[in-house]
């Protein structure tokens, strides 16, 4: 009995992480729209934010079924320290607001997306063998979709990276040195992780963020530049609710609808 | 009193008027997206397969199922299901299918894609080979944008969606 309700936090935690991760990611590509370099890639990025959308809402639905609230409450009304979300991908994409004097900075755009769209893909491997068979399905499904994310941003980062262009290769690497120390919050599974892996649910933290490593080294070495992959948590660890206040200014906005009417069907 | 059963042919006839919320030379049959539909007494379940996750029509398509099998005369509930599995695949068009997209402009997707990812298809107006890929991305997330050098038209693809590895 206590077993079962130990497994079935430890897969409502799950659910909630990749849920999250997924959420905020797609809405900080969504707030792209508009500003990315060029008009071609506006389309594409917001094609795979949209997509990345559709990945939260699928996670948020496979919650809902097991009793955790609708889809939409879960999206729009937790508070910030309820949210599983790694604190990396809560970070804004620079100074200043989309609609008023956006100074976002493309190199962190294309190096948070690279990584954690290759740490996703990983994840997604791993979970296509959960012990939890509807997350195994929507696994599936979603490695098929993500094929075209990867191929994207590995396609950007390896150009902005190894372009011999000095303010390029250095805007990369200062966004590389942005993002590695906070970029063990992705891979954390959180205070009840050891369930998670001992029901089966999902890979360790340790060999995910090790297949993580061995996937984006040869793509450093393409291009020429080293890495130490000095991984940290500096920031704490989302998963257990811990966040800044980036996170409570894109839950204010992306919630300001949704609040004006919570009752309103749209 | 007599029993007047629904056939199930008579659904699939009905659900072949339900066309893809964008391009309406093509069904929701024909994209392979329904993947079974079950008749008990009145009522109707569709269960359908969706194309891409983030897909924003599925609701649209969902609404548009329910109101086409609501023409029947004996149809009380339409009840449309989402399934996690298995995943659509687009090989799943039929070859009707292919013919509307072709007939709309968009590039029936190709049936393979070579070791490296890659893959090819020719021009929906012109046949031609000489095409170019100008966004692996378009519209809508299942759609690639790409040009013909040949006629010197632009036009749309659908991306091949294949389980790998």
């Amino acid at each position: 009995m206590e077993n079962e309700s130990l497994k079935n936090l430890a897969i409502k935690e799950l659910l909630l992480q990749l849920a999250d991760d997924d959420f905020i990611h797609a809405y900080r590509g969504s707030e792209w729209l508009g500003l990315a370099p060029h008009i071609e890639e506006d389309v594409a990025s917001s094609s795979i934010a949209q997509d990345t959308m559709g990945h939260a809402v699928i996670y948020y639905k496979l919650l809902e079924e097991i009793g955790e609230g609708t889809a939409d409450w879960l999206a729009h009304d937790r508070q910030a320290h309820e949210r599983r979300n790694a604190i990396i991908l809560e970070a804004a994409n620079g100074p200043g607001h989309y609609m008023k004097d956006p100074d976002y900075d493309w190199a962190f755009a294309v190096v948070r997306n690279y990584f954690y769209t290759q740490a996703k893909a990983i994840r997604i491997q791993s979970l296509q063998s959960s012990s939890y068979a509807p997350l195994a399905e929507v696994a599936q499904k979603v490695q098929m979709e993500l094929y075209y994310h990867l191929m994207h941003w590995k396609v950007w980062f390896v150009q902005l990276l190894g372009s011999g262009h000095k303010e390029a290769v250095s805007r990369m690497k200062t966004a590389i040195e942005k993002t590695l120390p906070d970029f063990a919050g992705i891979f954390s599974l959180g205070q009840f992780g050891e369930e998670m892996v001992e029901q089966g649910l999902i890979e360790g933290e340790a060999a995910i963020q090790k297949k993580w490593i061995d996937a984006v080294t040869p793509i450093f070495e393409s291009v020429g530049v080293a890495t130490t992959f000095e991984i940290g948590m500096e920031k704490g660890d989302g998963r257990n609710g811990v966040h800044t206040e980036d996170l409570k200014t894109a839950l204010d906005t992306l919630s300001e609808v949704y609040a004006s009417d919570k009752a309103a069907s749209w | 009193m007599s029993t007047v059963l629904i056939n199930a042919d008579e659904i699939y006839k009905l659900l072949e008027d339900v066309k893809d919320p964008e391009i309406d030379t093509v069904s929701i049959l024909d994209l392979g997206m329904v993947e079974d539909v079950t008749v008990t007494g009145p009522d109707v379940t569709v269960q359908m397969l969706p194309t891409f996750l983030g897909c924003p029509a599925l609701s649209i398509i969902q609404k548009n199922v329910e109101r086409a099998l609501k023409q029947h005369p004996i149809v009380r509930n339409v009840s449309v299901e989402f399934l996690r599995a298995p995943s659509w695949t687009s090989d799943r068009i039929t070859e009707k299918g292919k013919a509307g997209l072709k007939a709309f402009g968009i590039s029936p997707p190709p049936k393979q894609m070579k070791k490296d990812g890659s893959w090819h298809i020719d021009c929906p107006y012109c046949e031609s080979t000489f095409v170019t890929m100008e966004n692996i991305f378009g519209p809508t997330a299942c759609r690639s944008i790409l040009y013909c050098k040949a006629c010197k038209n632009p036009f749309e693809a659908m991306k091949p969606m294949i389980k790998m590895i």
